[in-house]
């Protein structure tokens, strides 16, 4: 027998990551600026949080939306740190990753045929969650000349007024892009103006190295329509804990739970005792890896501009994001610096409309293999173009 | 402050040339030579070293943590006692240290015997040490805040989302 696939699922692609790895596998001395994560192993504290918790045998269900001091933790944190207000009892929910955030949000708001405007390149997952849920995605792509920061232009021109809900991503995977207050606020407008839902997934905020990061749900009349993704994956270095939460207004953050309480239940427990140590006492540690990062994002940007490759002036989470020499595509240029130099870099074109000719460099990695890492591009670069 | 950011950058890894550490920060190669020479002269930076895992190598270093306790009269000072030991080249470190003993002494050589001897022959017999207590260094697992041993290797995939 063979199963008869969906139509939902077989018209989402396959990763366009996956051939890489495969090369990647084959070959040895791979210096990787491919990952998405941290290099750091999270903060002690919130290890040994999770260690002592499994030790006094807390290995039972939490509450479907998370332990009430953890929500109490998370309420308190993004007031301080973002000047957002939650109420932990209705309006934060504390899910498996900020990626069941995401899945939630499309599952719980979208309906067939609806239309999900999403600023690109940003982050893979945004599109198969919108068609699987049975949405139509609008690319709305955003541009280097902009500093890949959504403009009302760039939605007018895509069509997002149309739109249902719009998807925004910053600080920006892949582009490291950030939006400062002045540039949010038009964007807010636009919601307003156009009546869209907006999801926003904030979950490099912490890692914004020139000034602060600005919620879009913080101007007036979006807190009512905005639900914010965030977690513990990236500024905590806790990806495999599998920790992250959603923000909003409490009927949306009810439907989410609806989902929620009967595919997940309620998020890893360990991994919420973690978290709660993280937000209690990890935020020098936290400070020390921004501060790690944003070393490599100079050094890495510096070096591009020695090699002579333009690269954006990334601003925001650990991604920089270099465009290749003429005469390659970002595929080709991934796939020969990768068999030839053994470093692994993700093409732009894989993060949507606007990523094409870039490539997705991570520096999430220590500053010797950055190093050795961009002596070789630059080898390849000197020999091919 | 720069002066700050550069010996920090230094203790991480004193092999950053001027020009990586100006790439890494806000500051130009010139400032950052600049900067290096300063905190030269001025004694700031002592010297620059390598942080050598001898577990790793044939021929192996003997390595001794050495407790001294000392009486002092009124011609002779903690700073006296150490000028005389900190002279020795088989002292890599001398500490002056609060608790139960008063210095705190690393000691270097080929063999056990070389170090057994040189305390007994040099360093226990100065007047004012009254106490030595000697103790092998086993394993190293850190020095110089660097991990020693095989390091945990990075088990991340090499392309994530
Ligand atoms: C923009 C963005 N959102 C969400 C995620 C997934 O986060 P989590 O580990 O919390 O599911 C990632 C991971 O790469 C990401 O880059």
């Amino acid at each position: 027998m063979t199963f008869e696939l969906s139509d939902r699922v077989r018209t989402v692609p396959p990763s366009g990551i996956r051939r890489f790895f495969e090369i990647a596998e084959e070959r040895d001395e791979v210096i990787s600026l491919g990952v998405g994560e941290p290099d750091f192993a999270t903060p002690w504290a919130a290890r040994d949080a999770a260690i002592t918790s499994l030790e006094q045998g807390k290995t039972s269900y939490t509450a479907n939306r998370g332990k009430r001091e953890l929500r109490e933790a998370i309420a308190d944190y993004v007031a301080d740190r973002f000047e957002l207000g939650y109420d932990p009892d209705e309006e934060i929910l504390v899910t498996a990753g900020a990626s069941e955030a995401v899945d939630l949000a499309f599952r719980a708001f979208v309906d067939p045929g609806d239309t999900v405007a999403i600023a690109q390149p940003s982050y893979i997952s945004y599109e198969p969650g919108v068609i699987f849920a049975g949405g139509e995605v609008l690319p709305v792509p955003t541009r280097e000349e902009d500093d890949f920061r959504l403009t009302v232009e760039g939605l007018e021109a895509a069509g997002a007024a149309d739109a249902d809900m719009l998807v925004l991503c910053y600080p920006n995977n892949p582009t490291g892009a950030i939006m400062p207050a002045e540039d949010l606020e038009p964007v807010a407008e636009f919601a307003r103006e156009h009546d869209l839902t907006v999801l926003s997934d904030e979950i490099y905020a912490e890692l914004t190295y020139d000034g602060e990061h600005t919620s879009i749900a913080s101007f007036e009349g979006m807190r009512e329509r905005t639900i914010v993704f965030n977690g513990f994956s990236k500024a905590h270095a806790m990806t495999g804990l599998r920790l992250g939460y959603a923000l909003g207004p409490a009927d949306a953050i009810g439907a989410m739970n609806k989902i929620h309480q009967y595919t997940m239940l309620s998020a890893p427990t360990t991994a919420q005792h973690a978290a709660l140590e993280a937000l209690d006492s990890c935020a020098n540690e936290v400070q020390e890896m921004v501060d790690q990062y944003d070393r490599r994002r100079q050094f890495v940007l510096s070096r591009f501009r020695e090699i002579g490759l333009d690269v954006f002036e990334a601003k925001g989470a650990f991604y920089c994001f270099p465009e290749v020499p003429e005469g390659f595509t970002a595929e080709e240029f991934a796939e020969e610096v990768l068999r030839e130099q053994g470093v692994a870099v993700v093409p732009g074109d894989v993060f949507g409309d606007g990523g094409e000719g870039h490539l997705r460099i991570s520096y999430a990695t220590g500053l010797e293999d950055l190093r050795k890492a961009l002596n070789r591009i630059e080898a390849f670069v000197e020999e091919h173009v | 402050m720069s002066e700050r950011e550069v010996l920090e950058l230094l203790r991480e890894n004193a092999r950053y040339s001027a020009a990586d550490i100006a790439r890494m920060t806000d500051l130009e190669e010139a400032e950052v030579e600049a900067t290096i020479e300063e905190l030269e002269a001025a004694g700031v930076v002592r010297g620059y070293q390598a942080v050598v895992d001898w577990d790793k190598l044939e021929d192996e270093r003997v390595r001794a943590e050495v407790e001294l306790n000392v009486t002092l009269d009124r011609e002779t000072g903690y700073d006296d006692i150490a000028e005389r030991l900190a002279r020795f080249p088989q002292v890599k470190a001398l500490r002056l240290i609060s608790g139960d003993y008063d210095f705190d002494m690393e000691v270097e050589g080929d063999s056990i015997r070389e170090v057994s001897q040189f305390i007994s022959e040099k360093v226990a017999p100065v007047p004012e040490i009254t106490q030595t207590v000697t103790h092998y260094v086993m394993t190293s697992y850190k020095e110089n805040g660097i991990e020693l041993g095989d390091g945990e290797g990075d088990d991340r995939l090499s392309f994530s989302p």
